[in-house]
């Protein structure tokens, strides 16, 4: 499968990249070269074999559904680059 | 007596408890070290007030008689840990200032059994890299130079801070994580033992993520000893880590010394790569004649799926980065640029934060999970795990470990395999299947180069197994007598 720029382009949105038409005709040819490279796992048979979705427990753990954490609305706003009254900050979202 | 920078872990905790210096000493011997060495740029952040403050603590409990089983050891952070309150950069423009208000579960375990910590340790961007030359805060030098050659080499990545810092007696030893070699491959490059545990064996809790299915944390150090006593200590269950494994953490120093007699070694015919250094195939055919004069039993095996576990890696480890690093947003810690709307806003700050090759793996990942590629990629991907499991599953019913080289190649210099990254991703052929199988693996420094570069070779481990891991390891390294030292350090 070969990408061209507008492939590039709309998965540089979706993963919100921005890059430059310079960027995104380098991309072109990284990207494509990878995804060459792995279309060699077409050639192995994996008809009938399982996904592994998992490394190790099969079962996930479950805890006591307690409140354990909270109260630290200072410390998780400590690293924000712009908090304000005690709330993250965006740029306006609704009209 | 030698240098304090020269002991080992081991000799220097018997030093400690004859008190025939302090933690304080032995810690300030490395600080002035770290300060003599910030050429290699090893360091992203030191904390040498911390370190006197931990040190003069660790001092005062040994004193009372209170000493942990790392008491007192000055140790190198890589910067993916987060450490309360100091910088935690996982080598990214990203998170520009983030100093973290908790404290990574192997680190919090480090220093409840008394280590002391020098500073954070440089790696590639959010440990993706073979070279340490993708890191914001520009690339690591080896301490090692080849004979004859002038060239700065690198450290190997994405561990490189960490390899660099204990290769040139910075650190005593090192946290260092392994996605896909990231611990074997600098410990190999600088001549050191880095051991990547089982999958769930050490927490991942407060670890900055990269891949989440194959992350590990684990030590670089100068000997098998020092390795099974930081591991030791970084290993665990933390309800924190639901996929961190509620199993007891054997004595993995008590049983170092049983020897290999009886035990069955595989070596798989598979692990032969393009490319190859000749003197890496004599030396894999040398430790295996090693193992077998100390009576364990060579037999050969097949994991007839090897060829694919790189292209494998290429899927899952991107498309796990691509979902991991959508929290990089500019809203709640690191790096913000403006922008007109919420989406430009992101995307501004994600192009100017993320590296190029970081970027490249997002954008990759982001493609394999996307609507009509997810199943062709992502899910055949999942499925060749699988077999590359099977195939060790299988090789494990007749064989205790196996043995493998660690890496293709020695070092190479600073710049070279930059502009083809497939040809960087080869680097870790043999060290990537052994995470798509979440199994432990720990490279041993067993020769040299002919241009007098170190060499490393791999010991593949069963499932929770490190205990016969490391006492095949320290065989290994019984065998090989590596005294070798990088040039410069006299």
């Amino acid at each position: 499968m070969s990408l061209d720029r507008e492939a590039v382009r709309h998965i540089a949105t979706l993963a919100r990249i921005r890059v430059s038409d310079a960027e995104a005709d380098a991309l072109v040819g990284e990207l494509g070269q990878i995804l060459a490279w792995v279309e060699q796992l077409g050639e192995v048979d994996v008809a009938g074999v399982e996904p592994m979705t998992s490394v190790v427990a099969r079962h996930l753990p479950r805890r006591a559904d307690e409140v354990t954490d909270g109260g630290m609305r200072d410390r998780v706003l400590l690293n924000a680059p712009e908090a304000v009254l005690g709330f993250f900050t965006v740029p306006k979202v609704v009209e | 007596m030698p240098a304090l920078t020269d002991l080992t872990i081991a000799g220097a905790l018997a030093g400690l408890a004859k008190g025939e210096y302090s933690s304080r000493e032995l810690t300030e011997a490395h600080l002035s070290a770290m300060e003599a060495g910030r050429l290699l740029n090893a360091f992203i952040t030191e904390t040498p007030e911390l370190a006197i403050e931990m040190a003069t603590a660790s001092d005062a409990r040994r004193g009372k008689g209170e000493a942990g089983l790392l008491e007192g050891i000055p140790l190198g952070i890589k910067d993916l840990f987060c450490t309360e309150g100091v910088l935690t950069t996982a080598g990214s423009h990203i998170l520009d200032g983030f100093a973290p208000p908790y404290e990574s579960t192997v680190t919090a375990n480090l220093w409840r059994a008394g280590a002391v910590m020098l500073g954070k340790l440089n790696m590639d961007e959010f440990a993706m890299g073979s070279s340490n030359t993708t890191s914001y805060h520009g690339h690591v030098r080896n301490p090692w130079r080849g004979r004859g050659d002038n060239r700065e080499l690198v450290p190997g990545g994405s561990s490189g801070g960490s390899a660099a810092a204990v290769a040139a007696r910075m650190a005593m030893g090192a946290t260092g994580t392994d996605t896909g070699g990231s611990i074997r491959q600098p410990a190999a490059f600088t001549g050191l033992v880095g051991i990547k545990p089982t999958y769930g064996r050490c927490s991942r809790w407060g670890i900055v993520a990269f891949a989440s299915s194959l992350d590990q944390a684990g030590p670089l150090c100068r000997s098998v000893e020092d390795a099974a006593l930081m591991l030791q200590v970084m290993a665990g269950h933390d309800p924190k880590d639901s996929t961190s494994v509620d199993l007891p953490v054997p004595d993995y120093r008590a049983g170092l010394g049983k020897g290999v007699k009886g035990l069955r070694i595989g070596v798989p015919k598979e692990y032969r790569a393009d490319g190859m250094d000749g003197g890496i195939e004599k030396l894999w055919a040398k430790g295996a004649g090693w193992l077998k004069a100390a009576g364990a039993e060579i037999v050969e095996i097949s994991l007839p799926h090897t060829k694919y576990a790189l292209p494998t890696y290429y899927i899952i480890a991107p498309a796990e980065a691509s979902s991991n690093l959508a929290r990089y947003d500019g809203v709640r810690f690191g790096l913000r640029l403006p922008g007109e709307t919420l989406d430009q806003m992101y995307e501004n700050t994600r192009a100017a934060g993320f590296g190029p090759e970081v970027k490249r793996r997002v954008l990759i990942g982001t493609y394999v999970l996307s609507a009509g590629y997810y199943d062709a990629y992502y899910v055949r991907a999942q499925k060749l795990r699988s077999l590359i499991l099977r195939d060790f599953t299988t090789a494990f019913e007749k064989v205790d470990a196996i043995l493998t080289p660690a890496t293709p190649t020695a070092a190479f210099a600073v710049g070279e395999r930059m502009d083809d990254p497939i040809a960087m991703y080869l680097n870790d052929v043999f060290t990537v299947p052994v995470n798509l199988a979440g199994l432990p693996g720990i490279s041993v420094p067993s020769g040299l180069s002919d241009k007098g570069l170190p060499l490393g070779l791999q010991l593949i481990g069963k499932a929770f197994d490190e205990a016969t891991l490391l006492r095949v390891a320290r065989s290994l390294e019984e065998a090989a007598q590596f005294t070798a030292r990088p040039e410069g350090l006299a």
